[in-house]
């Protein structure tokens, strides 16, 4: 991979969600709670998710330690899907995966937004599970529930 | 030593790696090859390939004759006492089975200990960790200090008559560590217990002799000392060998067969059943060759040469932290841990430059928990490494340092 490729994977933006993550903590009990980990590189996520009485994300709050890609992308992942059904949030998923993954078109492109960012992680197969490790842990919360 | 000469010997070596003349800084994972071993592998395969140790014709002799002459050259080259001490496995992580399995089913029950340290890599922890829960033993780890050594007066309180077994790595995959094993081995022989020193980074690096260490098993890798993967060793004296029942039943490790029952072949036969690889261990004998034309010791001081290059170079990077001794000697590697960026991000920054690192917990978790770290970033050294490309890494690594920080 050329250095602009490496550029492109680590955009300031991700940079600045890995140095400052956003809903960063936990949240108190009752919520969604699931732990996430890629075990061949040990990156960890915890997540917790409050859903309201329509199953919608009324708040979210992770805590983790990663590279740079996992912790950003679940940093990134937060602040996207607050207010969002889980319905949408799993659309959401999936079109994400499709955009990190270079597979297939995301259905509602224009919903990704600022997670397109992280589209540079195609060119780096190997960082896929990174990118997707919030989201794993968000659907496992979820399917908790 | 012409160590840029030497490096014309290594094929692999020459080419570009995203746009950049490959820096290869990870050899304690794996080494590349010389040019000679690949040969003798092709020279085997296109000239004597046969079964063993079964047939009488031409091919199966010379094939019996080659994969025999490499259990001597092992065994010259560890200082065994006779090469029936060599058992051929897959690598050090069968070598580490094959005890676990054979030795300590025989001769442990609930009670006995079997004493290993904090540092060891996952294959020479998983297989105790098995043998404890099917024999009841105990296992207990001897800690590691905050400099990397282990913990030599907790040890001695560990080593108690229970203590059946002592397994330790000799030099530390993540640290760099090199254990004073033959001191520890006679620590553990006058409590009456046995030894297992798992020999996978010292090998090829230092001079490893076992007459000299005193131990009673001692296993390493094929694949990190120049010779192909899926080839290792498993030295065990012969007294206790002996001793040790068979693992793997089947063809080559049996005497005489009923319908019902067998009787075993004295060793190493009794514990290599089946088609050994037998091309693996004649590149072993070719690769032990290479290195001993080039002198152990002189690569020992290759190393260390480069080891504290690397130490004082990278040492200079602001934010950057060295795992590991401080001082003294060390293994060929060097470990350490960025503030400013994670041990893949580092990986990943250094492979867009051509230079090939490892992050991650170099599986040993315990250790990394020890000393409080996800992981480390390891650049580690072989004969075919030079100083320049250490200066290449530091370059490297300063920039990373600006860009993520």
């Amino acid at each position: 991979m050329s250095p602009e490729e490496l550029r492109d994977l680590y955009q300031s933006v991700i940079l600045d969600h890995s140095h400052k993550p956003r809903n960063h903590g936990e949240l108190p009990a009752p919520c969604l709670h699931a732990h996430g980990d890629n075990p061949s590189c040990g990156d960890e996520i915890d997540i917790w998710v409050k859903l309201d009485d329509q199953n919608r994300i009324s708040d979210i709050k992770f805590t983790g330690q990663g590279c740079a890609i996992s912790q950003a992308s679940a940093s990134m992942m937060t602040v996207k899907i607050k207010g969002k059904t889980t319905a949408e949030a799993a659309a959401l998923r999936e079109d994400f995966r499709r955009i990190v993954m270079g597979d297939g078109k995301p259905l509602n492109e224009d919903d990704l937004g600022e997670l397109t960012l992280l589209e540079g992680v195609q060119k780096f197969p190997q960082r896929v599970k990174c990118a997707m490790l919030g989201w794993r842990a968000l659907e496992q919360a979820i399917e908790g529930a | 030593m012409d160590w840029h000469r030497l490096r014309e010997d290594f094929p692999i070596l020459h080419q570009e790696v995203n746009g950049h003349p490959l820096i290869y800084l990870d050899s304690a994972a794996s080494s590349q090859k010389p040019r000679c071993v690949i040969d003798a592998i092709t020279r085997y395969y296109e000239r004597d390939n046969a079964n063993v140790h079964r047939a009488l014709h031409a091919l199966s002799m010379r094939a019996t004759d080659a994969f025999e002459a490499a259990r001597r050259t092992v065994a010259r080259f560890i200082s065994a006492v006779t090469e029936n001490e060599i058992i051929f496995t897959r690598g050090t992580t069968e070598s580490v089975n094959l005890v676990a399995y054979a030795w300590c089913g025989a001769h442990l029950k609930p009670g006995d200990v079997i004493l290993t340290t904090g540092m060891e890599h996952h294959s020479d922890l998983v297989p105790w960790q098995f043998a404890a829960r099917s024999t009841g033993a105990t296992l207990k780890h001897i800690p590691v200090l905050d400099d990397g050594s282990l913990d030599q007066e907790a040890f001695e309180r560990l080593l108690t008559p229970q203590v059946k077994l002592l397994a330790l790595v000799h030099i530390s995959n993540s640290l760099g560590t090199i254990n004073p094993v033959r001191e520890m081995c006679a620590k553990a022989r006058a409590v009456g217990a046995i030894s297992f020193v798992d020999a996978a980074q010292s090998t090829g690096h230092i001079p490893v002799n076992v007459q000299e260490i005193g131990c009673d098993f001692l296993a390493f890798s094929g694949h990190k000392i120049c010779a192909p993967t899926g080839i290792g060793v498993l030295y065990g004296r012969m007294a206790v060998l002996e001793k040790m029942p068979p693992w793997h039943g089947g063809g080559e490790m049996i005497l005489n067969v009923t319908l019902d029952s067998c009787t075993y072949k004295a060793p190493p036969a009794r514990f290599e059943a089946g088609t050994p690889d037998i091309a693996g261990a004649i590149g072993l004998a070719s690769a032990i060759d290479y290195l001993e034309a080039i002198g152990v010791s002189h690569i020992e001081q290759h190393g260390l040469e480069l080891t504290s290059h690397a130490l004082e170079k990278l040492g200079c990077i602001e934010g950057l932290r060295i795992l590991g001794p401080a001082t003294g000697p060390r293994g060929s590697l060097v470990s350490f841990h960025c503030d400013f960026a994670h041990p893949h991000d580092i990986v990943e920054w250094a492979n867009t430059h051509g230079i090939a690192l490892r992050g991650g917990h170099h599986c040993t978790q315990p250790l990394m928990k020890r000393f409080k770290v996800p992981g480390s970033t390891r650049a580690s050294f072989y004969l075919y490494n030079t100083p320049q490309e250490i200066d290449q890494l530091a370059e490297v690594l300063d920039s990373a340092r600006k860009f993520f920080s």
